[in-house]
């Protein structure tokens, strides 16, 4: 039986979900050119994965094995439908510009393969502080991507000025490229090198 | 006519589902070892693509758009909240139903699609591709040809990215790097050259 402890902390960088697992990748990199709208999506994105393990893990022995899939993605769509209307209500602006990615976490990979490898097996507890950490795993790349594409692309962070635009009188040239999709690649790209020269165990095997 | 045509190039090539809007991005990275899988893959999400963003156009516009439950006699309903669940359970079923035609009729294409149909449900590209013909209110003509041109755009740069991992096996590559690290880098790469496309009008 694992520890909470770990159940909770090991998504975070042993077992990152984007780092290691290459799972919800999909439909986050487009939302992270500004720091505001990946907070907004994290945030719904930990709220979709610790509930869905929650509620499936709590019907895990009454599910029949041949239709949980369908039953898994009727839990995840029905949550995410709630974040949808939720930001629609209270964050028209940031539910505008997330546009379709907000409904797209149902497709997200880490929901579904969470909800599949892990709550379909344990205790609702367990299962609910899984959904944090991988929440917070995927959190965590998102951020820092984000982090360096606003910084480095706008010269701003959280909409305030870091380094003073050239068009505004300041000195620094803002780096276009870091507001178009390939640098979402690549920064993701160096951070999975990082990572892997720190915990030297998740190198792959040359094939 | 030309509008048409405009609207599949866009979708092909400027749009591209894969690298512009990083959609699909699991499979993308997971299924681009071999050519030969990310073709079978690639021809899969073409016809699934094909087939179910036209009927969620069909389902948005009759049944689900402010209004459009007229012939019911419920003109102020607007049930386009619900939309998200109708979409992914119209997916699913249509790669089962998919799934089952291939296996009684074309059992040597189900044979060497088999293993990729189940998987599409949840690529993010397939509803991705039903999310913005919403979001861009295309009528049923424009949806068809939505549906084929950004489900051949995907398979595009899924089966140019295969090609270019079969050949990196001659590459000397830093071992923190190696496999998922430098497929993000190529993939990027990739995306660069993609972008050469936009500006194109037709």
């Amino acid at each position: 039986m694992s520890k909470p402890r770990d159940v909770l902390f090991d998504p975070l960088f042993n077992k990152n979900p984007i780092g290691l697992q290459i799972l919800g990748i999909c439909s986050a990199l487009a939302v992270t050119t500004k720091l505001e709208t990946v907070i907004v999506m994290a945030l719904a994105v930990t709220f979709v994965i610790a509930g869905s393990n929650v509620s499936v893990s709590l019907i895990r022995n009454q599910i029949p094995g041949s239709i949980r899939i369908i039953v898994e993605i009727t839990i995840i769509a029905t949550l995410v439908i709630i974040v949808d209307q939720f930001l629609k209500a209270y964050a028209f602006g940031i539910s505008k510009q997330l546009s379709v990615f907000v409904g797209l976490i149902i497709t997200n990979c880490i929901v579904l393969g969470r909800a599949e490898a892990f709550a379909m097996k344990n205790p609702p507890g367990l299962s609910f502080l899984d959904g944090i950490g991988n929440g917070l795993g995927y959190s965590i790349v998102l951020l820092i991507v984000a982090f360096f594409r606003e910084l480095f692309g706008a010269g701003k962070l959280l909409g305030f000025t870091i380094l003073p635009n050239v068009n505004e009188g300041g000195w620094y040239l803002p780096n276009g490229l870091m507001l178009l999709p390939p640098s979402a690649f690549f920064i993701i790209g160096l951070l999975i090198w990082a990572l892997r020269s720190w915990k030297t165990d998740q190198i792959e095997e040359e094939n | 006519m030309e509008h048409y045509l405009s609207l599949l190039i866009r979708s092909i090539f400027i749009e591209n589902m894969a690298l512009a809007f990083f959609l699909g991005m699991c499979t993308f990275l997971a299924v681009s070892k071999k050519v030969d899988t990310a073709i079978g893959l690639g021809i899969a999400v073409v016809v699934v693509q094909t087939i179910t963003v036209p009927a969620n156009n069909l389902i948005y516009q009759f049944l689900l758009k402010e209004g459009a439950l007229e012939w019911l006699g419920m003109a102020e309903t607007n049930l386009t909240f619900i939309g998200l669940i109708c979409y992914i359970g119209v997916i699913a079923a249509i790669v089962q139903i998919l799934e089952m035609v291939l296996d009684r009729f074309f059992p040597s294409l189900y044979n060497s699609l088999g293993i990729f149909l189940p998987l599409i449900t949840v690529n993010c590209a397939i509803l991705g591709g039903s999310l913005f013909m919403v979001e861009r209110d295309y009528n049923f003509a424009e949806s068809v040809v939505f549906g084929f041109g950004s489900g051949t755009g995907w398979a595009l740069a899924l089966v140019a990215l295969a090609g270019i991992r079969e050949k990196m096996k001659y590459a000397d590559v830093p071992p923190g790097l190696r496999g998922l690290g430098i497929t993000f880098m190529i993939t990027g790469l990739m995306a660069m050259a993609f972008m050469a496309f936009s500006g194109i009008q037709l």
